[in-house]
């Protein structure tokens, strides 16, 4: 399967998933809430140009805007971790070259643990984003301050779990393919 | 000039990335103004559209408790039909009259059916899609009551659908008064308990009692509620010291987790009652 292809499932698989599953999920508290959709956007391959990735992450956090009708409620937050991405990528990336031989970030091309850290790193920026725009529409400082800190870990068991469920082969791309 | 091109080049991602960001906010900020977005029409009709296909498939979950609430709401409009009640007179049979226009007075509300293809309860503003829209006679701002009591406003149709702002959402606000004393207050959500609602502004004067009813009070008709539909009832009293208001704890009527039906109601004089207020000077 190319990699275009990949993506363009993934981004509505996404989509669906938080909006008819993730969603519909009766909440256990108002702080609890499941957000899983970013994902797609921590898992874009490597190769595409930073300007695109913003683009992107746009589209796609508008997208899920139309679902829950809070247009740019979602695409503020995406389009931060999209910019951020690149640098924390920077960062963590081992000293080979690990952008030419892997197509994207996953816990074989990274590492296990400094994946884990760009995964919290990145679902902390994303959660701290949205919430504190729904923050300034309403709510005390508890809320933001609990609510980040809740759905930050919710976001990282269904993170987990879905690394487990749907390990991505993490292709080693040799020369003779490019 | 050359400079300027050179800035814009070296700072290009940052430039994007801001002018992205501010396309986010200034969204979401007229979102919040007007309930109009971008594509907002197409959006509707397609995620619309998905919900519906989604539907069909819960719908069935649903089926049993969907169909006692109708039947429920049924016997309870039986009971209210003329022929329910034996007349006062000796007269054993009961006639119709046949003039019914002119001793029932002129329609006020109509009523439109509408099935709910969407509806979240878990966003701290939620809203509902109804498969009725424009083509149907929808009209922004028609109050949305479900069989149980009231669930919201129209706030956007497209061609086949239309959203509606639920109570549950930390934006809406409803007139509301209790039964016994017809004292009248402002209905909101404070986003915790999706079974729960507050009322504000009812004066501590007032005796309120738990258990007590909550109506759509007679001057929520800018939302062109029908007055005296069913909101909940009160659950708990809040004292708030430093006001001279209760803060009343409603458990809403509506049991917003299994909506599968509602009517839009829509007030035909609510264009001649707003023209004659709108002649009232201000000052």
């Amino acid at each position: 399967m190319s990699g275009l292809l990949k993506n363009i499932i993934r981004f509505i698989f996404f989509i669906l998933v938080q909006a008819y599953v993730l969603d519909k999920v009766p909440p256990l508290h108002e702080y609890a809430k499941p957000i899983l959709y970013f994902l797609f956007v921590l898992w874009l391959p490597f190769s595409i140009n930073r300007s695109w990735q913003m683009i992107i992450a746009f589209i796609f956090g508008l997208c899920m805007d139309y679902f829950t009708s809070t247009p740019g409620l979602h695409a503020a937050p995406c389009v931060l971790i999209a910019y951020i991405r690149p640098f924390l990528l920077n960062i963590l990336l081992p000293q080979e070259t690990t952008e030419l031989s892997y197509s994207e970030p996953s816990p074989r091309s990274l590492g296990t643990m400094p994946y884990a850290v760009y995964v919290l790193i990145l679902t902390f920026m994303h959660n701290a984003c949205l919430v504190l725009i729904e923050w300034l529409q309403f709510g005390d400082f508890i809320f933001f301050i609990g609510k980040v800190a809740a759905a930050t870990a919710i976001s990282m068991l269904l993170i987990f779990v879905t690394e487990i469920l749907f390990p991505r082969k993490g292709r080693y791309r040799t020369n003779a393919a490019l | 000039m050359r400079n300027i091109f050179l800035f814009i080049r070296r700072f290009f991602h940052l430039l994007l990335f801001f002018a992205l960001e501010g396309a986010a906010i200034y969204t979401l900020y007229s979102y919040n103004k007007t309930h109009q977005a971008f594509f907002g029409n197409i959006a509707n009709e397609v995620t619309g559209s998905i919900s519906k296909k989604y539907n069909d498939v819960e719908y069935y979950f649903q089926l049993k408790k969907t169909n006692e609430q109708l039947a429920a709401e049924n016997a309870n409009l039986r009971r209210m039909l003329p022929s329910a009640f034996e007349s006062a007179d000796t007269g054993k049979i009961f006639y119709v009259d046949s003039l019914a226009k002119d001793t029932l007075g002129i329609r006020k509300f109509e009523f439109i059916v509408a099935k709910v293809v969407n509806n979240s309860v878990t966003q701290e503003n939620n809203y509902i899609t109804l498969h009725r829209g424009l083509k149907q006679g929808v009209k922004v701002n028609m109050g949305v009551i479900g069989p149980d009591g009231i669930v919201g406003k129209v706030i956007d149709a497209s061609d086949n659908y239309s959203r509606v702002m639920s109570l549950l959402n930390r934006k809406s606000k409803v007139s509301a008064m209790t039964k016994k004393g017809l004292y009248i207050g402002e209905l909101d959500w404070d986003g915790k308990d999706p079974n729960y609602l507050t009322l504000h502004g009812i004066p501590k004067s007032a005796k309120v009692q738990k258990g007590d009813t909550v109506l759509t009070s007679n001057i929520s008709q800018k939302l062109s509620f029908p007055a005296g539909i069913m909101v909940g009832r009160i659950a708990d009293i809040i004292l708030d010291q430093s006001s001279n208001f209760y803060n009343l704890k409603v458990k809403s009527a509506t049991n917003f987790f299994t909506l599968q039906y509602v009517y839009l109601t829509d007030n035909l004089q609510q264009a001649e009652q707003q023209e004659l207020e709108s002649k009232t000077p201000k000052d």
